[in-house]
C-alpha cells in the first residue's frame, strides 16, 4: 500500500510540476484503492510546432487522480509508438498493464492543433476506440480532459467527470490584515481557474444551475446576504433576492426554472421557491421556531430535503416542493446538515457530528444506513461529482481551509490544496450539455 | 436613570478621551473592536490599549447628539459594552450581559433617533448556511431585549455573518468563544 501512495506521488509529482504555474488546486491521491487499473499511458508523439499542453501529461493525470487507474511510470515503458502499427502488444503484456493509450499531436502553424488518440486492449490486441481531433491551442486542454472521459468510460462504464468543473470560494489576507474573496470555477483537476467574482466581503454557498452555465451564490457585499445569479460566459448577474432579512442558501431545481432558497423576510427562516422567469415567490415551510434552511431538490424536481433544527439539534428533513409537512430524514447523531444527493436520487451526502466532530457521511435514502466516509474534524459542505462517484468537500489542513474528495465507498481521498489562500465552498458542477 | 447623571458628571472627561484617543484600529476595518469588555478608566487618559475603541462611531453619533456620543463610550458604563457573546449552538444571552443590553435598550429608548445594527455571529463548527441562520436569531433575541426597554422596532437593523467574520482566527475553545456574539453598532439616524 505505502508504495503505491509514493508511486502515485512521484507520478503526480512529474506530471504536475510544468503546470503549477496555472494550477490553483492541486490534487494529491491521500488515500487509494488497490484495485487501481495499470494503464500504460505513452506521451503523445509531436509532429511540427510543439503544443503548448502537454496532453498526455494531463490524461494520465485525470486518471490517476480518479484513484480508479494505475498509469505506468514513463521509464516504465518499453516503447514509445504514436499509432496502431507499431504496438507490439506482445511488450505490453509484460508490463501486466490491460489498457494502451497512443496518440500524437501535430500543428503546421502553431495556433491549430490535430490530435489523435488509440485505446486498446492490450489482452485481446485490439482497438476499443480511437478518434482524431481538429483544435484550437486554446481547446488542447479541454480536449485532453474530454479524451480522459471517454478512456474512463470506456474502461469503466461509468461517466468520467474530466471535463467538467468546480466552483469554490477562496479568501486572502491583505497586508493590512483585511481579506478579500473570489468565487473560482476551474476545470475538475483544478487547472485552469479563472476569478468570476471579487470581493471584499465574504461569498458564500456556490450552486449550480443544471444548465453548467450559470452559478448562483450568496454575497455580503451589501452588508447583507443576497442571493446572485450570475451567468459564467458574459460575466453578467442580477440579484434575485435581497428581501429584508437573510437571503442565502440557493439551490437550482432539476428543470433550471426555480430557486429554493433561505429567506427571513417573515421573520424567521424558511424554505421558499423562486421562480425565476415571473419572481413568484412561493412558501415551503412554515415552522416559526425554527431554522429552516439548506434546501436540496430530489432529481425528480418533487420534493426538497433541508436542515432544520425544529426537533431542538440541526436534522435533515424531507418535504414536498408544494409545501405540507415535513419527515425527518436522519436519525443517527446529534447534528446532520448540508445535505446533498447524488444524481441517482439514491444516495444523501451530508455533515455529520459525532461528538463534536463534523465528518462527511452518506446515508442511503432506502434504508437509512449511515456511513462515515472521513476521519478529519472539520469538514462542511459536501458536493457530489455529477457521476456519482465521488464527493467533494471542504475540510481544514494545519488551520488552513482546503479541499478534499472521498469515493462513495470511502476507498479514495484525495487533497486539493491551494497555495496562498484558504479554500471552501465547493460545487461540483453537472455534466457538460 | 442613574447611568445619566454620572454621564453628565464624567462628561468632560469623556470628551477629553474621545479627542485624544486614535481611531478604531479593530480587525474589520472600521468597524468596532471587539475587544471593549475590558474597556475601564485607564483609556479615559488615552493612554490604556483598551480605551481605543472611542473612534469613529462616537463622531458619528455626536453629530445626532451633543452628549449622546460621549455617553455611549463612557468606559465604566455599560453602554461601552457592546459585544455580547453566546454559549455554542446558543441565542439565549447570559446572564451577565443583561445589565448591558438593558442599558442600551433604555438608551435607544431615549434617543429614538438613534439606530443600531445588530450583527450575529457564529463559531466556525458545522454548517455555514445553518449558522448564518443563527447568527441572526442571535441578533434577534438581542433586538427583543433591547424593545423590551421601550426601543422601538424601527431603531434596528439586523444582519448576520454567521461564521464569516470570525473577530479571533483559529480553531480553540477561546477563539469560538470570542466568534459567538452580537455586536451592537450605532449608526446615527
Amino acid at each position: 500500500m505505502a508504495p503505491t501512495v509514493l508511486r502515485y506521488l512521484l507520478l503526480f509529482l512529474a506530471m504536475v510540476l510544468p503546470l503549477q504555474a496555472n494550477a490553483v488546486l492541486k490534487i494529491e491521491i491521500t488515500g487509494g484503492s488497490e484495485a487501481a487499473l495499470p494503464i500504460a499511458i505513452v506521451p503523445f508523439g509531436v509532429e511540427g510546432y510543439a503544443p503548448p499542453e502537454d496532453i498526455s501529461d494531463i490524461i494520465s493525470n485525470d486518471l490517476a487522480s480518479s484513484g480508479r487507474f494505475a498509469p505506468l511510470e514513463k521509464r516504465d515503458l518499453i516503447s514509445q509508438p504514436h499509432q496502431g502499427e507499431q504496438v507490439n502488444f506482445q511488450d505490453w503484456r509484460l508490463l501486466r498493464s490491460e489498457g494502451l493509450l497512443i496518440g500524437k499531436v501535430s500543428s503546421q502553424d502553431g495556433e491549430n492543433y490535430q490530435v489523435q488518440f488509440q485505446l486498446f486492449d492490450v489482452y485481446k490486441a485490439e482497438q476499443l476506440v480511437g478518434k482524431r481531433y481538429n483544435v484550437p491551442a486554446s481547446g488542447l486542454r479541454s480536449l485532453a480532459h474530454q479524451i480522459a472521459d471517454i478512456v474512463y468510460e470506456t474502461l469503466t462504464g461509468e461517466k468520467g467527470v474530466f471535463s467538467t468543473r468546480l466552483a469554490f470560494v477562496t479568501e486572502m489576507k491583505n497586508a493590512d490584515g483585511s481579506k478579500r474573496y473570489a468565487l473560482q470555477v476551474s476545470d475538475a483537476d483544478g487547472g485552469n481557474p479563472r476569478t468570476v467574482l471579487q470581493s471584499t466581503q465574504p461569498i458564500m454557498s456556490p450552486n449550480w444551475a443544471p444548465d453548467g452555465e450559470r452559478l448562483a451564490y450568496v454575497t455580503f457585499e451589501n452588508a447583507k446576504a443576497e442571493v446572485y445569479v450570475q451567468e459564467l460566459s458574459s460575466g453578467r448577474r442580477n440579484s434575485v433576492a435581497s428581501f429584508r432579512g437573510l437571503n442565502s442558501a440557493p439551490a437550482w431545481s432539476p428543470d433550471g426554472k426555480r430557486l429554493a432558497l433561505t429567506l427571513s423576510k417573515n421573520g424567521n427562516p424558511e424554505i421558499y421557491i423562486l421562480e425565476l422567469a415571473s419572481g413568484n415567490l412561493s412558501r415551503v415551510t412554515h415552522n416559526s421556531g425554527a431554522i429552516d434552511t439548506e434546501a436540496v431538490w430530489m432529481p425528480n424536481g418533487r420534493e426538497i430535503l433541508f436542515t432544520s433544527d425544529r426537533g431542538g439539534r440541526p436534522q435533515i428533513y424531507r418535504v414536498d416542493a408544494d409545501g405540507g409537512r415535513a419527515e425527518r430524514v436522519t436519525f443517527e447523531g446529534g447534528y446532520n446538515a448540508s445535505a446533498d444527493i447524488s444524481p441517482d436520487g439514491k444516495t444523501m451526502a451530508m455533515v455529520h457530528a459525532v461528538n463534536g466532530k463534523f465528518h462527511i457521511a452518506i446515508q442511503d435514502l432506502q434504508t437509512g444506513a449511515v456511513q462515515v466516509l472521513t476521519d478529519t474534524t472539520a469538514d462542511e459542505s459536501p458536493s457530489f461529482a455529477p457521476n456519482g462517484r465521488m464527493i467533494l468537500y471542504a475540510t481544514e489542513q494545519k488551520g488552513r481551509g482546503v479541499l478534499a474528495a472521498v469515493s462513495v465507498d470511502g476507498r479514495i481521498k484525495q487533497r486539493l490544496g491551494e497555495s496562498g489562500s484558504a479554500v471552501r465552498e465547493p460545487a461540483w458542477s453537472p455534466f457538460r450539455r | 436613570m442613574k447611568f445619566f447623571k454620572l454621564f453628565a458628571l464624567l462628561l468632560p472627561l469623556f470628551f477629553l478621551a474621545a479627542c485624544s484617543s486614535s481611531p478604531d484600529k479593530g480587525m474589520n476595518g472600521g468597524d468596532v473592536a471587539v475587544e471593549e469588555r475590558g474597556a475601564d478608566t485607564a483609556g479615559v487618559d488615552g493612554q490604556g490599549a483598551d480605551g481605543e475603541d472611542m473612534g469613529a462611531e462616537a463622531r458619528v453619533v455626536v453629530g445626532e447628539d451633543g452628549y449622546a456620543g460621549n455617553e455611549l463610550n463612557d468606559p465604566s458604563s455599560p453602554l461601552s459594552n457592546r459585544v455580547v457573546y453566546f454559549d455554542y449552538d446558543s441565542d439565549v444571552v447570559r446572564s451577565e450581559d443583561q445589565e448591558t443590553l438593558r442599558a442600551h435598550g433604555a438608551y435607544l429608548a431615549k434617543n429614538p433617533n438613534l439606530t443600531v445594527r445588530l450583527e450575529g455571529h457564529t463559531d466556525e463548527r458545522g454548517s455555514r448556511e445553518y449558522n448564518l441562520a443563527l447568527g441572526e436569531r442571535r441578533a434577534l433575541s438581542v433586538r427583543q431585549i433591547l424593545m423590551l426597554q421601550g426601543a422601538s422596532i424601527d431603531q434596528f437593523q439586523v444582519t448576520s455573518f454567521g461564521e464569516e467574520r470570525p473577530a479571533e482566527e483559529g480553531s480553540s475553545d477561546y477563539a469560538w468563544s470570542q466568534n459567538r456574539r452580537v455586536e451592537l453598532k450605532y449608526i446615527g439616524r
